[in-house]
């Protein structure tokens, strides 16, 4: 089979990877285009590992490893997330600007609080 | 005692009280006094001791090297000249600042500085001793500027005022004017004479075997003369000393009588034949001193506030002095500086009682309030005497140096063969406008110490209507003092018969016809005085006859003839246009830089301010936009490859 | 290797292509859609399809650990999540940030950088399908002889996330609970 397939393949999702995180508002959507984007660094691993019949697998071990990682990944996303939405009733991630610059006249209520309710 | 131990002990003693005054002062408030007052009075009785011991001996010198500078044969020693001029000077100068510490113990009781006051008084008791005392030019320089620092110190004792400040500047920054020629003339004659020793220097000009002359002794004189007329006050160099008069009684007596104004004539005195090789800087001398006599005399007559009389009267006598070292006569000039510092002591010590009681030094107010003379008895007597011997009446101490004075210039005048230093001759010129102006001075002071006297106490019908205001009497020490200055005012001047011991052999005695010219001239300006006041008295509406005496004259010499606007505007007004330049530059062309350097960090810094909006997901893009824009480089440069 | 026309084909091939795009559509649905439980099961589509491309690359373990850990457990987890955070049912207007232009963008420039890169550099090169390579013998061979050490590590890293998860969960509920016993006590 030409290789060109699974690397074009894999590009293309992780671009769409890209997309997503960088395009969703919501943090549990943003945490799926991070699986896409590591679901397609997977199926590089996994091409290049065939093409290149490596006796270790090394390629094929660090997938099941990444599947792994991003298990873990999502469990502590996912408990941060849930923090978040208890804390501030919101999943917005472009809401979540407590660490943005703010002029010195603007009112203090809204970061003060938002640092006291952390 | 060896007699040089004791000459060492006379400043080291003052010195000494100084720096311990000054290092426990603020620990040990109560032995301030002690320290103040008991080293000072030491050093009185160890100047006394080698006064006695050094009368009619060869002038005793001993020195020691202080410092190398760099030529084998010219090195700076701490060297001591006991001649009869500095013994009898240091005795003067002991016993005025005695005098001082002892008043300022009443005067000065309470004052929260008085500590740092009398170490600075101590101090510059000490630098004066050691001008006196030294033989080394380099030496002598040390002390004429400690004394410069300290009368800074001193005369604004009460900075909290505008006035003292202003006057402390002053008096540092005229003084540095004349200081800064003085130094360039101490080493343009140690370089031209071979020695920075005085007593080498004058042995050599006035040795006639060795032939010895100076290569430019008309510059090497005047640029003396500069810092001459800054110490002392002389024309046109004199517009500190009326306005140091914001400094403490005390110490204007101390500045007046003893100390500052005296470092000058007397330096003259001791290098008198560098002045005599050159007839040009005798005449300037001459012409300066008889402008300061002159013109001082008559702002004397026209100022309202008694020290402001009392500073511009001793101007005038440090003139005198100056015309006397002008026709070549030292033993005349250390004569009239020796009775001028008693009597000048007393007048402004006098004064200090008399404004204390009057709670004004203004001599308007006083014309007005009765009883002035019952109230402070010890200053109206102590003032009598010291304005008698500052017209110069006989008996009193001015009468005596004044004829001194007045009888060399004559002698110049005259004829140039004055007896006691032959070998230094006088310029006729100079001779002449020294007598002249002498006997016009003494006629303005007389007229203008009268007109003191007359408008402080003089009241025979008991027309004045204000009372004294009730306030705190002078202190037992203060009268004391003012009663044991009264016998030197009185006396000191019949002692014209013993000084010639001390001195090189001259003869101080009144001649008959100077005599009777000065003391006419000053019993004129007696009766003028007292005629004028006594028509402004019997009028009753003002008591000063200074009006009716100076006619259109008055208001330029009550503003001093208006030295301080030309100064103002020679000097003043160039460098604070100058100032503003620099500010004008600093402001606007430097400050531009500065502000540019600190606004595009700025103007960036908001620029990237803009970026920090808080977004994880606009960082992210960025972040990602910027590794690809970086990817496609290195494989841009790859391929390029 | 023997000597192949780059436009020749194998049946395997065109499967792979064909699956391929069901892939990418299911993803890029996933991140465009505009109901999030609709984004979650697309996600499915997408990693189901990808453990079949797993399949057609010989790779079978790989294939079911992606089935069983991605779609058993991750993706119920990620739709436990959206039930937790209260995730509208039903299109949601707002799904998307400002930041979707930009996003566009960047996500198009890296895909025709790395697609042109990919293509050029791989041009002429085959995998060679006739031998598996990652049969479940042989891949578990190596994992617990050549890898096992990181095997054992990645375990401790997998204990420290779950603590690391529970910790979070529970810190705001003991503070709760200490606000309650302080209102107890008083």
């Amino acid at each position: 089979m030409h290789l060109v397939y699974p690397a074009v393949l894999a590009a293309l999702l992780f671009c769409v990877g890209i997309y997503g995180v960088l395009a969703r508002r919501n943090a549990i959507l943003v945490l799926m285009s991070v699986e896409l984007m590591l679901a397609a660094v997977s199926l590089n691993l996994v091409a290049f590992d065939v093409w290149l019949r490596d006796e270790v697998h090394t390629g094929q071990v660090f997938t099941l490893f990444l599947i792994a990682l991003a298990a873990a990944e999502i469990g502590v996303g996912l408990a941060i997330v849930l923090l978040v939405h208890r804390n501030r009733a919101t999943s917005a991630v472009d809401q979540l600007r407590a660490l943005a610059d703010r002029d010195e006249e603007e009112p203090e209520g809204a970061a003060s609080r938002e640092t006291t309710t952390t | 005692m060896n007699t040089t131990t004791a000459a060492v002990l006379v400043p080291l003693l003052p010195a000494l009280a100084a720096a311990v005054i000054l290092l426990t002062g603020r620990r040990a408030p109560g032995f301030v006094q002690p320290l103040a007052v008991l080293p000072t009075l030491a050093a009185v009785a160890l100047a006394v001791l080698v006064a006695v011991r050094q009368r009619g001996e060869e002038p005793l010198l001993a020195a020691t090297e202080l410092a190398p500078t760099g030529n084998e044969t010219l090195p700076i020693e701490l060297a001591l000249r006991l001649d009869g001029f500095a013994v009898l000077v240091a005795v003067l100068v002991a016993v005025v600042a005695g005098c001082v510490q002892l008043y300022s113990t009443g005067y000065l009781r309470g004052d929260a500085r008085y500590p740092s006051y009398a170490a600075l008084v101590s101090l510059f008791t000490s630098a004066m001793l050691l001008v006196v005392y030294t033989d080394d030019l380099v030496v002598l320089l040390v002390g004429w500027e400690v004394m410069g620092v300290c009368s800074y110190f001193l005369v604004g004792h009460y900075w909290e005022t505008a006035a003292a400040r202003s006057a402390s500047l002053k008096a540092f920054l005229v003084t540095k004017l004349g200081d800064v020629p003085f130094l360039i003339g101490i080493l343009a004659l140690a370089s031209d004479a071979g020695s920075f020793r005085i007593s080498e220097i004058v042995a050599r000009l006035s040795s006639s075997l060795s032939g010895f002359e100076l290569a430019h002794p008309t510059l090497v004189a005047l640029l003396l003369l500069a810092g001459v007329a800054g110490k002392s006050a002389q024309v046109p160099l004199h517009t500190w000393l009326p306005d140091a008069m914001a400094g403490p009684t005390p110490v204007s007596a101390l500045i007046h009588a003893a100390t500052m104004v005296a470092a000058g004539v007397y330096f003259v005195a001791r290098l008198l034949p560098v002045f005599a090789a050159s007839a040009a800087a005798l005449v300037v001398l001459a012409a300066m001193a008889a402008l300061t006599m002159v013109g001082s005399a008559l702002a004397a007559l026209a100022q309202d506030d008694v020290k402001r009389v009392l500073a511009y009267s001793t101007i005038g006598q440090l003139g005198f002095m100056a015309g006397a070292l002008a026709v070549v006569d030292r033993e005349a000039a250390i004569f009239h500086l020796l009775t001028h510092g008693a009597f000048k002591a007393l007048l402004f010590l006098a004064a200090g009682v008399l404004i204390q009681t009057a709670g004004t030094g203004s001599l308007a107010a006083m014309s007005r309030m009765r009883d002035l003379r019952r109230r402070a008895p010890d200053a109206f007597w102590a003032m009598t005497v010291g304005l008698l011997a500052l017209a110069a009446i006989p008996p009193f101490a001015g009468f005596f140096s004044k004829e001194a004075v007045i009888g060399a210039a004559e002698h110049a005048a005259l004829d140039n063969a004055h007896g006691a230093s032959s070998s230094l001759a006088a310029p006729a010129a100079a001779g002449w406008v020294v007598l002249v102006a002498g006997l016009a001075t003494a006629l303005l002071t007389a007229a203008y110490a009268a007109r003191l006297w007359l408008l402080a106490f003089h009241d025979p019908v008991r027309a004045r209507t204000e009372s004294v205001p009730p306030g705190e009497r002078a202190s037992g020490a203060m009268t004391g003092v003012l009663w044991l200055l009264m016998v030197p005012s009185l006396l000191l001047g019949l002692a014209y018969g013993e000084l010639p011991e001390w001195f090189d052999g001259g003869s101080l005695a009144p001649t008959l016809t100077t005599s009777v010219l000065a003391t006419g001239a000053a019993v004129l300006g007696g009766t003028a005085a007292y005629a004028a006041w006594r028509r402004a008295y019997e009028s009753g509406v003002a008591e000063d006859p200074a009006p009716a005496l100076l006619g259109p004259l008055r208001p330029h010499a009550e503003a001093g003839f208006h030295a301080d606007a030309l100064y103002a505007a020679a000097v003043v007004r160039p460098v604070r246009a100058a100032a503003g330049l620099v500010r004008f530059l600093d402001r606007a062309v430097i400050d531009t830089y500065v502000r540019g350097a600190a606004g595009a960090p700025g103007l960036l810094g908001t620029l990237a301010r803009r970026a920090q909006t808080g977004n994880v997901q606009t960082y992210l893009s960025a972040l990602v936009a910027g590794a690809l824009v970086l990817g496609v480089a290195a494989v841009l440069v790859a391929v390029g490859d | 290797m023997t000597e192949r026309e780059i436009l020749t084909t194998s049946g395997q091939e065109i499967v792979f292509v064909l699956v391929g795009l069901v892939v990418l559509g299911a993803a890029v649905l996933c991140v465009t859609t505009r109901q999030l439980v609709h984004a979650a099961l697309w996600l499915v589509v997408a990693l189901g399809g990808l453990a079949v491309e797993y399949l057609l690359l010989t790779a079978e373990f790989v294939a079911w650990v992606q089935v069983l850990i991605y779609l058993g457990s991750v993706v119920v987890l990620l739709l436990f999540g959206l039930m937790l955070t209260r995730a509208p049912i039903g299109p949601s207007p707002d799904v998307d940030s400002g930041n979707r232009r930009v996003a566009l963008a960047v996500a198009l420039a890296s895909a025709a950088t790395l697609v042109t890169l990919v293509v050029d550099a791989f041009r002429t090169t085959w995998i060679d399908l006739e031998t598996p390579h990652g049969e479940s013998a042989a891949l578990g061979d190596s994992l617990f002889r050549a890898w096992v050490l990181p095997f054992e590590a990645l375990s401790v890293l997998l204990l420290a996330a779950l603590v690391g998860a529970i910790a979070l969960s529970r810190a705001r509920a003991d503070r709760a609970d200490g606000q309650a016993d302080e209102r107890g006590a008083r």
